[in-house]
C-alpha cells in the first residue's frame, strides 16, 4: 500500500488521475473501518486532510458551498440557520468523536443508503461538485446515488464541495434507531418546505437501495397545498392531506428485511416520520411551532 | 513509512509503519503508550479516544500517516507526574472505575468537555460521553465523577 499525501487540491486531482483506484480518505470514519477489518486493501490511500479548502464553507448568494471535509460538528453549530435540515441530520451522526472527523464528502463517497446526510441533501436540493484533471462538474443530488454504495463519480473524480440552497423555509429531519447516539439509521426521513417555489421536497434514508425522494408524495402535497391556498393562508393542515402524504412516502420505500429492522417496519416508520416532520415543519411555517426540532 | 508525531508534548518517530495502520496501533505497539485501549476498531466504543490537535477523535479511525506532524494527547498525558488530573482523581473518588477498560477514553473525553464547558449540565455530560461505551454499565458513577471534577475545578478557580 502507498500513502499519498497531496498538499494541494491540484496535487490531489493529479494523484487521482494517476491512480484511479486510489481510495480517498479524509475523516476516515468509513475507510479506516474497512481497512481495520480487512474488508478493503487499496493499493493507494489518498489522504485529503492537508487540503485546507476542503475544510471551509462559504455563502455565495442564496447558496452555501460546503467543503467536502467540513466536519459534522461544525455543520451542527455553524450552519444551523442556513442549512437546518442538514444540521439536524449532522447531530444524529454517531458520536462527538465521529462528528469531529467525518463530513458530507465522505458520506457521499461511501454512498451508503443509510448515510445520515443524504435525506437532508435530497430534501434541500443539493449539487455535488466533482472535479478531476479533466475539469469540474455539478451533479444534481437526485442523480448522484446510482446503487447500493455506488455513486455517479468517475474514477478520476474527487468531491470538492456540496452546494446547497440556503433554507427559505423550515426543514426537518427524523431518524429511527435503537438509541440516540452511535446508531446506524433503521430508516430516516428529511423534509424541506420551500415557500419561495411553493414546493415541498423529501428524502428517505435506509429504506431503499439508495437514498430516494418520495416523488409521488411531493407531487400530491404540492398540489394539495396549492389548491387549498395553504401557502398564502397557512392554516392547520387538513389531517387527510397529511395522512395521504405519509402513505405515499411509505409507498416510495423499497426496503429489505435485515438485522436492524424488517421491510414492513421500515415502511411504517417512514410513514410516521413523514407525517410528523410535515407537521413540525408546517406548524413552524405557520409561526406557531418551534423553529427547530427533529428526533432520533 | 516513517511517521513523526508530537505525543504528549514530545516529538516521537515510528519507523516501518504500514500505510494502512491506525494511529491507535502506532501509539500502543510502536510508541509504548498502551493507555488508549483497542476494542471495536470501528469507532463505536470510544476506548481509544485521544486528542488530535486538541479535538477528541477515535485513534482507531485516524490513519497513522494523517497524524504526521500533528499533536496528539493521550490519557498518559493528563497526569502531572504522580499527580492525577482533576478528572482522573474524580473517577477514583467517585468509584467510576470498574473493569477500567473504558476509563482512559472516558477520561480524555470528559477532560475535553470540562475544558470547553466548565459547568456542564447533565445533558452536556451525556452528550459529550455518548461515544464512550462502558459495558460494566457504570454510567451513574461516571456521571458523578464528571460532576465532581467540574465542581472541584470551579472551586479551584
Amino acid at each position: 500500500m502507498e500513502f499519498l499525501r497531496p498538499a494541494t487540491w491540484q496535487e490531489a486531482l493529479a494523484a487521482k488521475a494517476a491512480h484511479p483506484a486510489a481510495l480517498p480518505i479524509a475523516g476516515g470514519t468509513d475507510v479506516m473501518v474497512e481497512i481495520n477489518f480487512d474488508h478493503r486493501r487499496p493499493e493507494h490511500l489518498l489522504d485529503l486532510t492537508r487540503i485546507g479548502e476542503l475544510y471551509e464553507w462559504e455563502a455565495a448568494g442564496d447558496t452555501i458551498a460546503l467543503g467536502a471535509s467540513v466536519p459534522y460538528a461544525r455543520i451542527m453549530t455553524e450552519l444551523r440557520d442556513d442549512l437546518p435540515g442538514l444540521a439536524l441530520a449532522a447531530h444524529t451522526v454517531a458520536s462527538p468523536q465521529i462528528r469531529n472527523r467525518g463530513g458530507v464528502g465522505g458520506n457521499l463517497g461511501t454512498a451508503s443508503p443509510a448515510g445520515d446526510a443524504h435525506p437532508a441533501l435530497l430534501a434541500a436540493g443539493a449539487e455535488v461538485e466533482a472535479e478531476s484533471v479533466r475539469g469540474s462538474r455539478r451533479i444534481p443530488i437526485d442523480e448522484f446515488f446510482t446503487g447500493v454504495k455506488r455513486n455517479a463519480l468517475a474514477d478520476d473524480e474527487l468531491i470538492r464541495a456540496v452546494h446547497i440552497r440556503r433554507a427559505a423555509g423550515p426543514q426537518q429531519f427524523s431518524k429511527v434507531g435503537t438509541r440516540n447516539a452511535m446508531v446506524i439509521a433503521v430508516c430516516a426521513f428529511g423534509l424541506a418546505l420551500h415557500p419561495d417555489t411553493r414546493t415541498v421536497r423529501t428524502g428517505i434514508g435506509s429504506a431503499a437501495p439508495t437514498p430516494v425522494r418520495a416523488m409521488a408524495a411531493e407531487g400530491f402535497l404540492n398540489a394539495a397545498l396549492a389548491d387549498g391556498g395553504f401557502w398564502d393562508d397557512p392554516r392547520t393542515l387538513t389531517p387527510s392531506v397529511a395522512r395521504e402524504f405519509a402513505e405515499l412516502c411509505a409507498g416510495a420505500c423499497n426496503p429489505i428485511d435485515d438485522v436492524r429492522g424488517s421491510a414492513d417496519y421500515r415502511r411504517h416508520a417512514v410513514g410516521v416520520m413523514a407525517r410528523r416532520t410535515l407537521g413540525w415543519a408546517w406548524e413552524s411555517y405557520r409561526g406557531t411551532g418551534r423553529t427547530e426540532r427533529g428526533a432520533a | 513509512m516513517r511517521v513523526t508525531i508530537t505525543v504528549n508534548g514530545q516529538q516521537q518517530t515510528a519507523d516501518d509503519v504500514w500505510e494502512g495502520e491506525s494511529l491507535l496501533y502506532v501509539l500502543r505497539e510502536r510508541l509504548g503508550l498502551p493507555g488508549s485501549k483497542n476494542a471495536c476498531e470501528q469507532g463505536e466504543c470510544g476506548s481509544c479516544t485521544v486528542r488530535l490537535d486538541g479535538v477528541p477523535v477515535c485513534a482507531c479511525l485516524v490513519a497513522a500517516g494523517q497524524a504526521e506532524g500533528r499533536e496528539v494527547v493521550t490519557v498518559e498525558g493528563l497526569a502531572q507526574g504522580e499527580r492525577l488530573s482533576p478528572v482522573q482523581q474524580a473517577f477514583v473518588d467517585a468509584g467510576a472505575v470498574q473493569c477500567g477498560f473504558c476509563t482512559p477514553g472516558l477520561v480524555v473525553a470528559a477532560d475535553e468537555l470540562l475544558e470547553r464547558t466548565p459547568s456542564p449540565s447533565d445533558g452536556d455530560i451525556r452528550e459529550a460521553l455518548s461515544g464512550n461505551l462502558c459495558r460494566c454499565t457504570g454510567y451513574e458513577k461516571i456521571m458523578d465523577a464528571v460532576r465532581l471534577a467540574a465542581a472541584r475545578r470551579q472551586e479551584a478557580v
